[in-house]
């Protein structure tokens, strides 16, 4: 059967002849290395742009169309030392990207009026106190209003429209307050400036409109380098499948070019990259990612497969469903619809902050013109100092509290190897005081480990690895990868099934089933972990067994401890069987643990919690827990996860050790600490200046210069977050 | 006084243009790779890499790489 890679899927065409891809390349950190890409790629004829981004790690190539195959790029790069793959941006990171684009056009505009506004306004609060004659103020506060006017209404578009959606869902959030003090204060400076009134606000409301963009844009641009990094890492998984073309053709193609309907050809050793159903071949496979069950099952002639599920011995047939065909899928995803509903609920404190204070400011103005009207002002005063209070207690400050923490804080977390999903993540993994954890995946790790390894003479065991290496059993894999191996072994014969052999120097070399090596006896004798595959190894007469399991991350046990040292309840909640949960949480020292648990039943462990009170964290991995996930209060997923859960998860983690669930926990606590406190600034700026301002004493310089003293005071204090956390286990 | 008719004017003028010169370097593409500018400024390589020449990339708009999302 042949193999030939298509890539088709990603190409695009660019126009006038030329064809484009966009790589995901791992490895990229430097200069030198965007330089000997770049140089690398070029030097392959008929390429016209190979440009890196640094920033995003990634590589846009173009060619002239027909002259050369995609697949080419990739193997130069691997020649380079560079892993890549073709990337497809996802919908959800073209939102981002144009998104984060618009937020910069509007932070653009703003700050072109806020500097000639202030241009202008500088000489009239000179002049207000010399000898400036009042046609002259008029002049600069029209020019001001051309300046402003159109510049508000193009960058306060994010404001005003999230305000209309709140207002129009009969809710309340930030930017309500917000568009109120701006429209005001713009309106307001109209009407006074057509009476040749003293004071305009124009200054005052651009500059809050430049501040407030930055924070958004700040909080945006992490959301967006997140993305990508996501975006790449899934590229970089480079899922694919081998999709029958032909009878006895087969191409291996991206999962994202494969239609339900179509046939795969899953070998052993291979992940499934999709869902369907196997219609030839008989297998044991391991459904682990899956039901969280570590034991294999065996698949024939209609056993549903899903994705994430790893073939184990024999090749299979699958012809591939459509995702609600599969019933195991369409169980979870109808338990994840309803728990995703439940979660919406979750109101960001930002917007709870915005609930008590718009009233009360509004409360406060009013109250301001009437007491001034009935003082005996005029009603036109006594607007006028309504508005200025509006104006002054403007929530710049407020507006800035949480975003501007919540960008460095996210970056901090981007360092310790966590990825945000949601917005308001940190603030809810903050409040989280239990955490329940999944068993397989999440407590261990994906990949199978050679626990005894240290039992073996170091030359027996490298042999035993260059034979696996002739293997497609993921447990030979794993041998392999144990002991290093590198050179596999010429001549060695895979037996399906059994196990390969080899012969080197006379002597007979077996790696397999315990009777395919001889090795019963020694079987019998020892007392085996319940858990592991066994593997025997023989060379000649002498012969050695081999303990294959998933092992427990190696930071495991302390970040157990350092969780209970932060007073956080631990359990583990898992679908796999009673002794294997049960070994585990006895090596880790979890008394509370669930064994054989379902979807459902997570479900409804997670409610009963809640019951209670408490605020969870759930950490699972498998398709199974993706409902949990989005029914816990937060969530976490490593990125090994299934794609269904490591979606749903509001954060994701990186890497073999568990300890970023600790270390995101920490930051997210000092960050909402931080939060909290930058908001009680913010109130207690307005405290200081409410009284000024129903004084009426406010001028627009006085506006200016509070507002953007409070607005870098609440700034500063954000940058708190970035300092190095403590030593966390 | 008068002086304001042309400086004031001349001021909004240059601020314009300034805001114009920024809204095309975004829209060219210029902020998606902030990491990789600041090393490619202090590249010494000599030799004739199409893409590392500052230059050459200039001339031609096409060696932008153009906004994604198009």
């Amino acid at each position: 059967m042949q193999v030939t890679r298509d890539f088709s899927h990603y190409v695009r065409d660019a126009g006038e002849g030329v064809q484009h891809i966009d790589l995901a390349v791992e490895g990229v950190h430097c200069a030198g290395c965007m330089a000997k890409i770049e140089r690398g790629l070029s030097a392959i004829p008929d390429v016209t742009l190979a440009r890196v981004n640094l920033t995003d790690h990634r590589v846009a190539l173009e060619w002239k169309a027909g002259t050369l195959d995609p697949g080419r790029f990739i193997d130069r790069l691997e020649e380079l030392g560079y892993k890549a793959y073709p990337f497809e941006t996802e919908s959800a990171e073209v939102a981002e990207v144009a998104e984060s684009r618009f937020l910069l056009r509007c932070l653009g505009v703003a700050a072109f009026a806020t500097m000639n506004v202030m241009m202008l306004s500088i000489p009239v609060w000179s002049g207000n106190v010399s000898d400036m004659l009042p046609e002259q103020r008029d002049f600069f506060h029209w020019l001001s209003a051309l300046i402003a006017l159109p510049a508000a209404a193009y960058a306060g578009q994010p404001f005003f429209r999230s305000a209309w959606r709140a207002l129009s869902a009969k809710t309340t959030n930030m930017d309500v307050p917000i568009s109120i003090g701006v429209i005001l204060a713009l309106g307001m400076s109209v009407v006074e400036t057509i009476h040749h009134a003293e004071h305009a606000y124009f200054d005052a409301a651009i500059m809050l409109l430049t501040f407030l963009l930055v924070g958004r844009f700040l909080d945006q641009n992490m959301r967006r380098r997140t993305r990508a990094v996501a975006g790449n890492l899934a590229a970089l998984k480079a899922e694919t499948a081998a999709k029958f073309v032909g009878p006895d053709e087969i191409s291996q193609v991206p999962v994202a070019a494969i239609h339900p309907g179509d046939i795969v050809l899953l070998r052993p050793g291979e992940r499934c990259a999709v869902d369907g159903t196997v219609i030839e071949g008989r297998s044991e496979i391991d459904q682990s990612l899956i039901t969280g069950e570590t034991l294999y099952v065996t698949a024939e002639q209609g056993t549903p497969v899903y994705a994430g599920s790893m073939n184990i011995s024999g090749s299979l047939r699958v012809r591939v469903a459509a995702a609600s065909e599969a019933t195991l899928l369409a169980e979870i995803t109808r338990l994840l619809d309803h728990a995703l509903q439940a979660r919406s609920r979750y109101m960001r404190l930002a917007d709870r902050a915005s609930r008590l204070y718009a009233p009360v400011v509004h409360a406060t103005a009013l109250l301001t013109i009437l007491g001034w009207v009935i003082a005996g002002a005029s009603w036109h005063d006594a607007i006028v100092t309504g508005v200025a209070v509006l104006i002054i207690t403007c929530p710049c400050a407020l507006g800035l509290a949480i975003p501007t923490v919540q960008t460095v804080a996210s970056g901090a977390m981007f360092k310790a190897g966590v990825l945000l999903n949601a917005g308001d993540a940190i603030e809810r993994l903050a409040e989280a005081d239990h955490v329940i954890f999944d068993k397989t995946g999440t407590l261990t790790l994906p990949d199978l480990e050679v626990m005894n390894a240290a039992d073996i003479p170091a030359d027996i065991f490298a042999l035993a690895g260059r034979l696996a290496l002739s293997s497609h059993h993921p447990v030979a894999a794993a041998v392999a990868q144990a002991a290093g191996a590198k050179s596999p072994i010429v001549g060695a014969v895979e037996e399906s099934g059994q196990g390969v052999r080899a012969t080197v120097d006379g002597v007979e070399l077996r790696l397999g089933r315990p009777s395919f090596c001889g090795a019963e006896t020694l079987v019998g004798g020892a007392t085996l972990d319940p858990e592991a595959s066994i593997v025997a190894f023989s060379k000649g007469n002498e012969k050695f067994i081999l303990s294959v399991r998933q092992g427990l991350r190696p930071d495991a046990q302390a970040v157990i401890t350092a969780l209970k040292a932060r007073n956080i309840g631990i359990e583990i909640l898992s679908g796999d069987r009673e002794p294997a949960v049960q070994a585990a949480a006895h090596v880790l020292g979890i008394p509370e643990w669930r064994a054989g648990v379902t979807p459902a039943d997570k479900i409804a462990r997670i409610e009963q919690l809640k019951q209670r009170g408490a605020k969870m964290l759930m950490v699972g991995d498998g398709m199974n827990d993706a409902p949990s996930l989005a029914a816990a209060h937060v969530s976490m997923s490593p990125i090994s996860a299934a794609h269904l859960s490591q979606a749903t998860a509001d954060l994701v983690f990186l890497g073999r050790p568990l300890v970023p669930v600790v270390a995101a926990i920490d930051a997210s606590r000092k960050a909402l600490h931080l939060m909290r406190q930058n908001l009680w600034l913010a109130i207690g700026y307005n405290v200081l200046a409410v009284p000024v301002a129903i004084s009426g004493v406010v001028t627009p310089l006085i506006a200016a210069a509070a507002m953007s003293g409070s607005s870098i005071l609440v700034m500063l204090n954000s940058l708190r977050a970035r300092s190095a956390s403590r030593e966390i286990v | 006084m008068e002086i304001l008719v042309i400086l004031v004017p001349l001021a909004l003028m240059l601020g314009g243009a300034g805001l114009v010169a920024f809204l095309w370097s975004l829209r060219s593409g210029q902020y998606d790779d902030l990491d990789g500018a600041a090393w490619r400024a202090i590249s010494d390589d000599d030799d004739e890499t199409r893409s590392l020449q500052p230059g050459a990339a200039a001339s031609s708009a096409k060696d932008w790489p153009r906004p994604r999302a198009r």
